[in-house]
Formats: C-alpha cells, structure tokens, sequence
C-alpha cells in the first residue's frame, strides 16, 4: 500500500488490485462510521481511495502503511436487481469477442453477481465489477455520440449502466427501464460503491 | 417563500445560479460545484445582510440583468463593471437598492471574468442535494439562466453583520499558482517537471467551470499507457495528452485517468475564475507543510 500526498489536506491511496481498492474502501468507511476518521469525502476507484478534506493527511498517511487493510466483511442482505433486455447492438460483438453465442454470454453476464467498485462519469454512474478476467473486452473503435440512457454496457472489467443519455465508447449489450439517478428520491443513486448488483434478463416488451 | 423574485431581462453569455456547492458526493460521480470566486460570492452576500452560502448569480463576462418583482438590496462583486439601475450608475462593491419594477443592469466586465450579483434574501431555486449550484458537468441543479425566465427570491432572515463597502483584489495581471508536486509527477520527464514549474503558460479561451486551460509548452510523460480512473481533487493539475496542464475547477469530474502532476494552493484558486483568456500563468513549486 503506497499513500500519496495529493495537495495539502488529501491523501491517494493506492493498492495493488480492485478487489483491495474495495477492502480498503470498506474499512475507511467503518473508521469513518466509529468517529476514528474526520474526512470530508472518500472515492474509491479502480486501485485508489482518495481522501479529501484530512486535517492531518501525514498523520494518517503514516497509520495506514503501518497497518494491514482487514478483507472486506461478506456482504449480507439482498443485491439490488436490475431487469435487462438483452437486445443491446453490440451483444454479437461481445459474444463473438468471448468466442460463445449470444444465449450464452446472456446468461454468463445474468449468472454473475456484480459489486460497484467506484462511481464515476456522471452522477449514479458505476463501475461494476464480477466477471473474470477473461471477459474482458475492449471500447469500441469509434465511440458514439449518443448512447441511450439505460443502456447496459461493457468496456474493460466493467459493467455500467448509463443513467442518462450521453456519448459514450461501451459496448451496449442491453438496456434496463431502471432508474439509476433521481435526485427527488433518497438516495438518489441507485447504486453506490459496495452495493452488489444482478442484472435479471426480460423478455422484449 | 415571499412573492419576491426577478424577471431576467438578460440572461447574459452564461449566468448561473451559485452557491456553496454540493460537497460530500464525490463518491457517487458528484463534483463539488458551487461559486468559481467563492470570496467574491461571500462579499456579496455580506453586503446585503445575507448568510455566506446564500445563492447569487454569476455571470460570465457580459454580465446580465434583472427587473425585481418588490424593492430589493444588491450587490455586485468580483469582476469590476459598470451597475445600472433604471439607467443610471449605481456603485459597484456596495449594497445597492434597486425599485420595484426598475432594471439592473450589471454590465460588461472591465476586467476579470466573472460578476457575482447578491439579493437580500438570496435565490431560492429548488435545492439538489442540498445546494442550488448549477453544474455543467453533471447537469444537476438550474440550467444557466434565460431570457424572461423568473427566479423566485428567499425571505430575508438572520441579522447578519452587514458591511458597507470592503476592499476586493484585483483580477489578475499574472496568474502565480502555487503548486504542490504529485501525486503523479514521477509519470512525468524531470525535463517536463522542470518546465511546467519554470515556464510561461497562458489562459487558454477554452477554459470553463470545469478547468482552466493552458496554452504552453507540452508536457511529456516519462511512461506509456493509461493511469487507472483515480480520485481527483479541487486544483488538481491534469495533464490530457496534448501535455497542456488543466486545473481543475469547480464543476470537475470526481474521477479521472489523466496523471495529475501536481495540485494548486487552495488560496490560489479563486483569482483563477477571474483570468481572461490570455492572462499569463505561472507555477510555483511550494514544499509540504
């Protein structure tokens, strides 16, 4: 664990994979919790934490390399279900790229169960991680300059569902009537680092 | 909520609804948001009575003007221009009283950038997590105002110290950015690292409330590849690939991939929302405290 000083009062800190990255978010969040941390924001990412608004970010800095991140606790209660039509234009190209059809890959993608790793791009945008390292898959070539709000996309280690429409380089694979953004609802975001995720497939409507 | 609001005669090149921000989001892919001259923001407040985080207006270089429903106490700070109301000069950095029914008018900046415009009660827009900032990043909060749109005024409330007149900087000749190294400077050439901190830059007229753009020497990386999304603060010195630094502002994404080589002094940030495209920049390493 390396924790880098980021101007004078936050702390990057980094970890060797994603699955610490969320080990470590964990922990920040429960030392948080019991009052043992006074920050004014902790963002996860894909091998960081950054903590934002430290009094005494050497101090902290110091506490942290000296001391081992507990594995994340097993998650308990129910993952938050997102019901897909699997129709996305860029479900061939996926299946083609993990060399199944496209049943299959449907049903690798609706068989795994995600966690949010980190948020980011827009508000209620997450990163979701749970498929092994093989699925992995690239951006597209030419990003387009409208993606469908809703859509279910892949790119990377990642799923993601777009909260709203925006341009965007992912591989569409399906789209959900879920909304992942409401600023009128508590909590508006649907999906927060640590929530678990299952993608449930639908028939067209 | 009184029956007090503005009628906006002219909305102007991009005016917006500011106040504090929407801090504490950042995990859910939230910026910050919030005033780009947050001192200025707070003098106007002060001058007409109002609490620190109340909304106010800022303008972007050609000012706006309003028409208020009752009688109201304003103030202009920030980028000195001319103040009108029915026509005739009203002062600049004080409280003013502006008629039922009259227009004012705050104009066409001298210098700087950005006009920050306070009304007794404040702009009482709908809040979106708790701030009425708008955020041109992520959308949330008011759009930037419109022609002949209405924004409906709070009650006055609080006996806060109110001053009558207060001295403001200057925008700036020069923009001197103390900066503090890291966290990614080591994704940088020490030639790259000498010249960012040693060279001239200037305000590039695509900056915005996201981030203020350099034209300048590029910076080259010392590795190949992509850095991880990775947290970004308020200052961080982003570096895209073109190698010309970009500050970031309020409205800035909360993650990103680009190195960051360095983070601006906090103090320092305000005299950036007033650098005209053109303005010189300079930055200056400063050692941890």
């Amino acid at each position: 664990m390396k924790a880098l000083p980021v101007g004078d009062n936050a702390l990057l800190v980094e970890v060797s994979s994603g699955e610490e990255a969320q080990a470590l978010h964990a922990e920040l969040l429960r030392r948080r919790a019991e009052g043992a941390l006074s920050v004014r924001e902790i963002v996860p990412a894909a091998r960081t934490v950054l903590l934002d608004g430290l009094d005494d970010p050497a101090r902290l800095a110091s506490e942290l390399t000296a001391s081992e991140v507990p594995p994340a606790p097993p998650r308990t209660g129910a993952a938050v279900e997102i019901p897909v039509r699997y129709d996305g234009p860029d479900l061939a190209d996926v299946a083609a790229l993990w060399d199944v059809d496209e049943r299959e890959a449907v049903r690798i993608h609706a068989d795994t169960e995600f966690t949010v790793a980190f948020c980011g791009f827009a508000p209620g945008f997450g990163y979701l991680t749970g498929l092994p390292p093989r699925y992995d898959v690239p951006r597209r070539a030419t990003p387009r300059t409208a993606v469908p709000a809703g859509s279910v996309a892949l790119a990377g280690p990642y799923t993601g569902v777009y909260p709203r429409s925006s341009p965007g380089g992912w591989q569409l694979i399906g789209r959900t009537d879920v909304v992942l953004w409401d600023h009128a609802r508590a909590p508006a975001a649907l999906l927060s680092p640590g929530t678990r995720v299952r993608f449930v497939p639908v028939g067209h409507s | 909520m009184t029956d007090s609001a503005l009628f906006v005669v002219r909305a102007g090149a991009l005016t917006t609804v500011q106040d504090r921000g929407r801090p504490g989001h950042a995990h859910l892919g939230v910026p910050h948001s919030g005033a780009l001259d947050g001192p200025a923001a707070a003098l106007a407040n002060r001058l007409v009575g109002n609490p620190p985080g109340a909304a106010v207006l800022e303008t972007t270089v050609n000012g706006c003007a309003v028409r208020p429903r009752s009688t109201v106490t304003v103030a202009v700070t920030g980028a000195p221009c001319a103040v009108r109301v029915d026509g005739r000069p009203a002062a600049w950095g004080a409280p003013v009283s502006v008629p039922a029914g009259a227009v004012l008018e705050v104009g066409t900046v001298i210098r700087g950038v950005r006009s920050y415009l306070a009304v007794r009660g404040g702009i009482a827009v709908e809040q979106v997590l708790g701030s009425r900032s708008t955020d041109l990043l992520s959308g949330l909060g008011p759009p930037p105002l419109a022609d002949g749109q209405v924004l409906p005024l709070g009650d006055p409330h609080g006996h806060y110290a109110r001053v009558d007149v207060a001295p403001q900087p200057a925008p700036p000749e020069e923009l001197v950015l103390r900066v503090t190294p890291g966290p990614r400077d080591d994704w940088f050439t020490p030639d790259a690292v000498r010249t960012f901190t040693s060279r001239a830059y200037r305000v590039s007229p695509s900056s915005n409330r996201i981030g203020l753009r350099t034209e300048g020497p590029a910076l080259e990386r010392s590795r190949p590849g992509e850095l991880p999304s990775e947290g970004m603060v308020l200052g961080a010195v982003q570096v895209p690939p073109d190698g010309r630094p970009v500050v970031f502002l309020a409205d800035h994404p909360t993650t990103g991939g680009y190195p960051v080589i360095a983070v601006v002094h906090r103090a320092d940030l305000p005299a950036t929302a007033q650098a005209a495209p053109g303005t010189p920049v300079r930055f200056v390493t400063v050692r941890r405290r």
